[in-house]
């Protein structure tokens, strides 16, 4: 289990004059206090981990957010930020003595400019209310991490949220162009804008996936991009998981950039056949979904190209979509992988390093190995085209040593992608989860360089506390549990 | 001034840039930071007595066509890069500019300069900015140590995003040894289509109409009558499709057709389309005289007409790159004309930066737009973190900054 600071006991101890101060700042029911309603707020999608807050708030306007923050400043009680909450790294955890601000009540679109290619919107939008704001006028936002009908904009900006299209499009700083920004002094800093090019400091790469470290965001200006003529997608199924992984380099090779090239080991093919009925090959050791874009020429084109390409490789079976409901049904299983493996296991930790492609192989094997070793099941499904592994471990949560050894193994996996030369987190943040890993990827002063400009935000490091670094770094001591 | 000879450093090695730093850290003496110093007319001069270079770091030093990654040491000409992805069919996303024409510099960029600059070119309305494509970086910062940020593999969120803070800070927070890129399968082919006109704003929203289309546009400038001394009199809006052969022509065809009301349509194919872009990207267009001075604005598209107002009002002239949100703007290098510009691109929210000057007019105006006082603060705060003793580029974005 990670370890988790004590509650400052004078902070406790004031906590009706501080419920009391919030409700004069946010009026109105914006203020939770009563342990039934704050329930719901003690986790996220990390769900192993739990804490009931002291107080939750929920502003409606960025002046009462930037009123909280300052209260909070000026008598020391730690914010924890909050979206959706689906955090699978436990981004959004509380902490017994921290207000956790959240920004659901901030839902509303408050500009699109179809001209100039942005939308403005409040932090709680969510991630597909945005493309279903434009869609109609054949646009859409790109980043699409796999919780975007629940999780909100202002998550994304604060995780750096990706999805299964970014090879192509980008992941959220990519996709971004402007956002109000709230200090923990509760100054509002509008930074950026509807222009491409910051000048001066790129605050804006800056604060995207800063993980709630740096200060918040209320507002949000987004890229849209006008959509393809259309998309397909196939699906090539091989003998072994280095030849689908030489595959892959094979058609990166060639030039094409698929919109989305997504892999999934045996384990995890049979799990989303089970629960979806896609007519996925069950003796594959490995699948690829591959998806293109443009005409429905073009598409034949280049998924033409892939197959003959698949086709050197010795596949099982190949399949390319003819219409826009095979290529649903192909993506069918994936898209419900997540719940494919909750239904034959009661428990799992979903993983996020990212490797090199080329060592997806020797990765999968020790991966493979490791299962064994733990006698803990895995399923990995992978974002081929970026080497974002999502390795899918099942455990018993009524088990505690199921749970610490399915940590343990959790952790041997993010040690290994570091090892090969990837990083502990693709797209779901280091949150709690892999705070005591950044050792393993950061040198000490690598890590106090990042605490200092932590610091520079939020000096007496209020902020979402005990996330991203190791607590025995904190230039703010916290006492243990 | 920067870059005297006498007391450039220019270390063979990351350890060196370290040991330079350090000295300077302990000594508490500014040093100039650079590459080869293709871009010192850019924003302001640095008051140091020495300068430190990258460009004894060269080399790639790791190129993964199939992983899309590519690393080299910071002091690695960027023509030497492009070829080696050229070998590969590959090439830098962002298409940063060629600025050796506009400084009169006959040294290439480096890589850790165009980083540190933030340098993107035509294709970054498309595919992103140069920062957008910086995966990891190693760097000694103003106390000496050698740190990494990011990594080198394309989807990387663990920790702080230094690579970004760095990416367009001039040298001032730190001296990257080593960088690692994002890079893309270049297209086999491209062609542009040419839209005449009747004026700028008509060509912004032929540029709109363009980028709004789902023909995959990755290039959109607008070329008005005027922008170059002696150059055409007919205002033009380009729009590249770079593809397979197949969809270029498919898609060209198509684009030209949607976009024929507004205006004469022209295509230009592979090499005429290629000269064209690289024209536009290293901001040739323009032709400024030695004594002109050339400002970068980045505003919404639909300001860009805006800006070129403002450039003819001070009697300069502007050309208009990123579907209108990019102007490159030369005219007299006055302070005067330099408010006006800043003034059009503050008007619709944009930034401004004073690219090329003489050096006396680059001391006496903001080179680039004051930060509001609360960001100020932060950027003080940033700045001392990563720099304790002040020592890095003093005054080159900002004077006493």
């Amino acid at each position: 289990m990670i370890a988790l600071p004590a509650p400052k006991p004078e902070i406790l101890a004031r906590r009706e004059e501080i419920v009391a101060a919030l409700r004069a700042l946010v009026p109105g029911d914006g203020v939770i206090s009563d342990a039934t309603r704050l329930k719901p707020y003690e986790t996220d999608g990390l769900a192993a981990y739990r804490q009931v807050p002291l107080a939750v708030v929920l502003p409606r306007t960025t002046e009462q957010v930037a009123a909280v923050l300052r209260y909070c400043h000026g008598n020391g009680v730690r914010v924890v930020p909050r979206g959706a909450g689906t955090s699978l790294s436990g981004g959004a955890l509380p902490m017994a003595d921290a207000v956790v601000v959240g920004l659901m009540r901030m839902n509303r679109i408050i500009d699109i400019d179809l001209d100039d290619r942005f939308a403005v919107v409040e932090a709680g939008v969510t991630n597909i209310g945005i493309t279903n704001a434009v869609s109609g006028d054949g646009f859409f936002y790109a980043p699409d991490p796999s919780s975007q009908l629940a999780c909100m904009i202002g998550g994304n900006v604060m995780m750096n949220s990706g999805g299964a299209h970014c090879l192509k499009y980008g992941v959220t700083a990519n996709n971004l162009l402007g956002v109000k920004f709230v200090t923990i002094e509760g100054e509002v800093i509008d930074i950026g804008g509807a222009h491409l090019d910051a000048a001066g400091y790129d605050w804006l790469g800056l604060i995207t996936g800063s993980e709630g470290q740096l200060g918040m965001v209320t507002e949000v200006t987004v890229r849209i991009l006008r959509g393809p003529e259309g998309a397909r997608a196939m699906l090539a199924a091989f003998k072994g998981t280095e030849i689908a992984g030489a595959a892959v380099d094979a058609i990166i090779a060639s030039g094409i950039i698929p919109v989305a090239l997504e892999f999934m080991d045996k384990p995890c093919i049979h799990a989303c056949e089970a629960f979806a009925h896609a007519g996925y090959p069950l003796d594959a050791e490995a699948m690829l979904i591959i998806e293109v874009e443009g005409s429905t020429e073009e598409q034949d084109e280049l998924l033409a190209r892939i197959k003959a390409i698949c086709e050197r490789f010795d596949p099982i079976s190949l399949k390319v979509a003819e219409s826009a409901e095979q290529s649903l049904a192909i993506w069918k299983g994936r898209k419900g992988a997540f719940g494919a493996v909750g239904r034959i296991s009661p428990d799992y930790l979903c993983m996020d390093g990212t490797i090199p492609t080329s060592e997806l192989p020797f990765v999968l094997k020790r991966i493979g190995e490791m299962s064994t070793q733990y006698g803990l099941a895995v399923a990995n499904v992978f974002h081929a085209g970026d080497g974002n592994l999502h390795p899918l471990i099942m455990f018993d949560a009524n088990d505690p040593d199921s749970f610490r050894r399915a940590e343990s193994f959790g952790a041997d996996i993010l040690r290994l992608c570091v090892e090969v030369g990837g990083c502990l987190t693709g797209e779901h943040g280091v949150g709690v989860e892999k705070r005591d890993l950044m050792n393993v990827q950061f040198t000490a002063r690598e890590l106090d360089q990042q605490r200092a400009i932590k610091t520079a935000f939020d000096p007496q490091w209020l902020l979402n506390p005990s996330k991203v670094f190791p607590l025995e770094g904190d230039p703010v001591p916290q006492a243990a549990e | 001034m920067t870059g005297n000879a006498e007391t450039m450093l220019a270390p063979p090695d990351e350890a060196g840039i370290a040991a330079a730093v350090s000295a300077a850290h302990a000594a508490r003496e500014p040093i100039a930071v650079e590459g080869n110093g293709s871009k010192r007319g850019l924003l302001r001069p640095v008051q140091a007595a020495r300068t430190l270079s990258t460009r004894g770091l060269t080399g790639i030093t790791l190129y993964r066509p199939a992983e899309l990654v590519l690393s080299a040491r910071a002091g690695t000409p960027i023509p030497e890069i492009e070829a080696a992805l050229a070998e590969k069919g590959q090439h830098l996303i962002a298409e940063p500019p060629d600025t050796r024409a506009l400084f009169g510099s006959d040294r290439p960029a480096t890589l850790g300069g165009i980083v540190a600059a933030n340098l993107s070119g035509p294709r970054r309305i498309a595919w992103g900015a140069m920062r957008d494509h910086v995966l990891g970086i190693r760097f000694v910062n103003g106390a000496g140590e050698v740190l990494r940020s990011g990594g080198r593999v394309l989807k990387n969120v663990t920790g702080l995003d230094l690579c970004k803070l760095l990416a367009g800070s001039y040298g001032t927070l730190g001296v990257m040894t080593e960088v690692t890129l994002k890079v893309l399968p270049a297209p086999q082919t491209q062609a542009t289509i040419g839209v005449r006109v009747a004026d700028v704003a008509a060509g912004v929203r032929a540029l709109a109409a363009g980028l709004g289309s789902p023909y995959g546009v990755s290039g959109a400038a607008l070329v008005p009558a005027g922008a170059s001394p002696g150059g055409p009199a007919e205002t033009v809006a380009f729009l590249r499709i770079a593809d397979f052969a197949p969809s270029v022509a498919y898609r060209t065809a198509r684009l030209a057709e949607d976009l024929a009301p507004h205006g004469e349509v022209r295509i230009a194919e592979e090499a005429e389309s290629r000269a064209l872009w690289a024209a536009i990207r290293d901001a040739l267009p323009l032709g400024p005289s030695a004594e002109e001075a050339v400002w970068r604005v980045s505003v919404r598209p639909s300001a860009g007409p805006g800006v070129v107002e403002a450039a003819r009002a001070i009697g300069g002239r502007a050309f208009l790159d990123w579907g209108g949100g990019l102007a490159w703007v030369a005219g007299p290098a006055r302070a005067e004309a330099h408010d006006a510009i800043a003034a059009a691109a503050a008007a619709s929210g944009g930034t401004c930066t004073l690219f090329r000057a003489p050096e006396s007019l680059r001391l006496a105006v903001a080179v680039l737009p004051e930060e509001a006082p609360p960001l100020a603060a932060i950027a003080r705060r940033v700045k001392a973190a990563l720099d304790p003793a002040g020592i890095l580029n003093p005054g080159r974005m900002r004077a006493g900054f």
